[in-house]
């Protein structure tokens, strides 16, 4: 039997480098078969020599200023095209936004099944085997019956970056994209920058959540993280509500981090946030409900007031500093 | 304005989730579920733009009998009409067969807007929104957090990895909305009263001329063949503060671990 061929789908970040997402899925693809990457990108083309690196056999390039200036159409149009051509028996996502947004579109036009925020994937003879947790305590066993491709969307920091040598074939995409399909423009993009160290290289991460009480409390999350070099995070509640940019959102929607230390601050726990942080080494928890969640996957908990026990707290390792 | 706004009934997301080992599905007690909160802001955005520019909200929703309670919850928010697509041959539908059922649901609804969650807080795929949209030729503009209607053009603020983008189309759209669109209304006594006496169009897979192999169990190709049970619970240190006596354990604690 052929070797299987697995896609990954790249998205390119801001400086024109593939994703490290994307990067991480091509360590998965080697190990289920033959690696290819699909870059639908203005950019795509810079892309190529990294994804090879990463151990791409072949990058299929496509850089038509439409995939910059448009979202989601034009992309789902040459995917399409492209699967129907090659038959890849099947295509990884990264768990980003306008991945996302492609492999739930396809799921439409293919008429075929997808799955989710997995974890690993392994092939038992032809059927797929897919590992996908559900919740904080519960993993499921998933299988698709379609004939392929399967399309699989998989978590954040599932597997590791590996950097193997190597260099890919450029496979040139130039589909016959309709203006008429080109529907949704992108106006602008505002980059959020932030300050100290980047949350998924950090080794400790102090994160804020609604028990902070208001905007202006997360100051002491960040002088903590700031005392002990790490890096302030956020719940999805505290971004939604506007108090922090999303680039500091720790979760499911968010990053998914494994720090040596990780302190929850005022956070309660919805899966939500412990699906993105319940890797960490050791966890501290400060809340002042009892029962809150976050207890459950704490190694060490406070059940007190995070206004006062942090900045004391912050306080004394100035000191002993 | 015409707005369709696809709403579901899920269990509390305050409790844990229980899965049958049997069936290995989501154990879905009616008593113990409500319009996922995800949904509330669609629904609100929906009325916040029929507020603003004339028209009526339409909440849609599949599922038991029991879900007739998420599309009350709508209707006394505010929402004008509601449409329950109920038979047993939807039990078992995975993201594919959802969104065809929601698609030969709204397709004929006409809506200029047609508004998702960006997930639902249960099974939380991500999959049913884009999906939908594909199946009825919309565009779809994802994960708004502002969204402002001007004639019949759309534009949407979103928070997306790259940073926050502007995306603008023209309606119909189907668009979904994350927890910063809005912040839900919560129905007034006469809203409640009003919607428990409000119609409801029950629709079955036949009203919808849809094919039952395509949706439920026998049109589902995402099969769950097993489910473990891990617990995560820790046995971790829990301690009360009483006025900052913890910092000298927090510190101790820090030091065992080696971070100071």
């Amino acid at each position: 039997m052929a070797e299987r061929r697995v896609w990954v789908w790249v998205e390119v970040d801001v400086e024109g480098r593939p994703d490290k997402l994307s990067l991480e899925l091509l360590t998965l693809a080697r190990s289920i078969g033959t690696a290819e990457a699909v870059v639908l990108h203005p950019d795509a083309a810079g892309t190529v020599e990294l994804l090879g690196e990463h151990g791409a056999s072949a990058v299929y390039v496509g850089n038509d200023a439409r995939f910059g200036d448009f979202v989601v159409d034009p992309h789902v149009d040459a995917m399409a095209a492209l699967l129907n051509d090659e038959s890849p028996d099947l295509v990884l996502f990264p768990s980003m936004f306008s991945a996302r947004d492609i492999q739930a579109r396809l799921v439409g036009r293919l008429g075929i099944g997808a799955i989710s925020n997995a974890t690993n994937v392994s092939y038992d003879g032809d059927d797929i085997v897919v590992t996908a947790p559900y919740g904080a305590e519960t993993i499921g066993t998933v299988t698709l019956d379609n004939d392929g491709p399967h399309l699989v969307q998989i978590r954040p920091k599932a597997f590791p970056i590996e950097a193997v040598g190597g260099s890919a074939e450029v496979r040139e995409v130039s589909p016959a994209i309709d203006d008429s399909r080109c529907r949704v423009r992108l106006l602008e993009t505002i980059e959020e920058v932030s300050e100290g160290p980047n949350l998924e290289d950090a080794t400790v991460i102090v994160s804020g959540g609604r028990g902070l009480g208001s905007a202006d409390n997360y100051i002491i999350v960040e002088e903590l993280a700031g005392q002990l070099g790490g890096a302030p995070g956020a719940s999805r509640a505290i971004v939604d509500a506007g108090w922090v940019p999303y680039s500091h959102q720790v979760g499911q929607t968010g990053k998914v981090v494994k720090p040596s230390l990780y302190v929850a601050v005022g956070i309660s726990g919805a899966i939500q946030h412990l699906v993105g942080m319940q890797g960490s080494s050791n966890i501290i928890a400060i809340n002042t409900d009892e029962d809150a969640p976050i207890f459950d996957v704490a190694d060490f908990g406070v059940v007190g007031d995070a206004l006062q026990i942090v900045p004391a707290l912050t306080a004394r390792l100035r000191e002993e500093s | 304005m015409n707005i369709v706004v696809c709403v579901k009934h899920v269990p509390n997301p305050d409790l844990p989730m229980v899965v049958d080992p049997e069936t290995r599905r989501l154990v879905r007690d009616p008593g113990e579920s409500v319009l996922d909160t995800a949904d509330e802001y669609g629904v609100e955005i929906a009325l916040q733009l029929a507020e603003m520019h004339g028209g009526e909200v339409t909440v849609v929703t599949m599922g038991p009998e029991a879900a007739d309670d998420a599309l009350r919850r709508a209707l006394a928010m505010g929402a004008h009409n509601a449409m329950h697509i109920v038979d047993e041959s939807l039990a078992g539908s995975d993201a594919l067969g959802t969104a065809r059922t929601l698609a030969a649901a709204v397709e004929p609804l006409d809506a200029d807007l047609v508004i998702c969650a960006t997930e639902s807080t249960d099974a939380y795929s991500g999959m049913v929104p884009g999906a939908l949209a594909e199946m009825l030729g919309l565009p779809q503009l994802t994960f708004a957090r502002e969204a402002e209607v001007d004639g019949d053009s759309i534009t949407v603020k979103r928070a997306v990895d790259t940073g926050v983008q502007t995306i603008q189309a023209t309606l119909p759209v189907v668009m979904t909305v994350t927890a910063s669109i809005a912040e839900p209304r919560y129905p007034t006594f006469r809203g409640l009263m009003q919607a428990k006496r409000k119609p409801v169009d029950v629709k079955s897979l036949a009203d919808l001329g849809l094919d039952a192999s395509l949706v439920g169990e026998a049109g589902a190709q995402e099969r769950v063949t097993e489910i473990a049970t891990e617990t995560v619970e820790k046995e971790g240190v829990k301690i009360h503060d009483d006025g900052g006596d913890s910092i000298d354990q927090i510190v101790a604690y820090l030091k065992r671990i080696e971070v100071i």
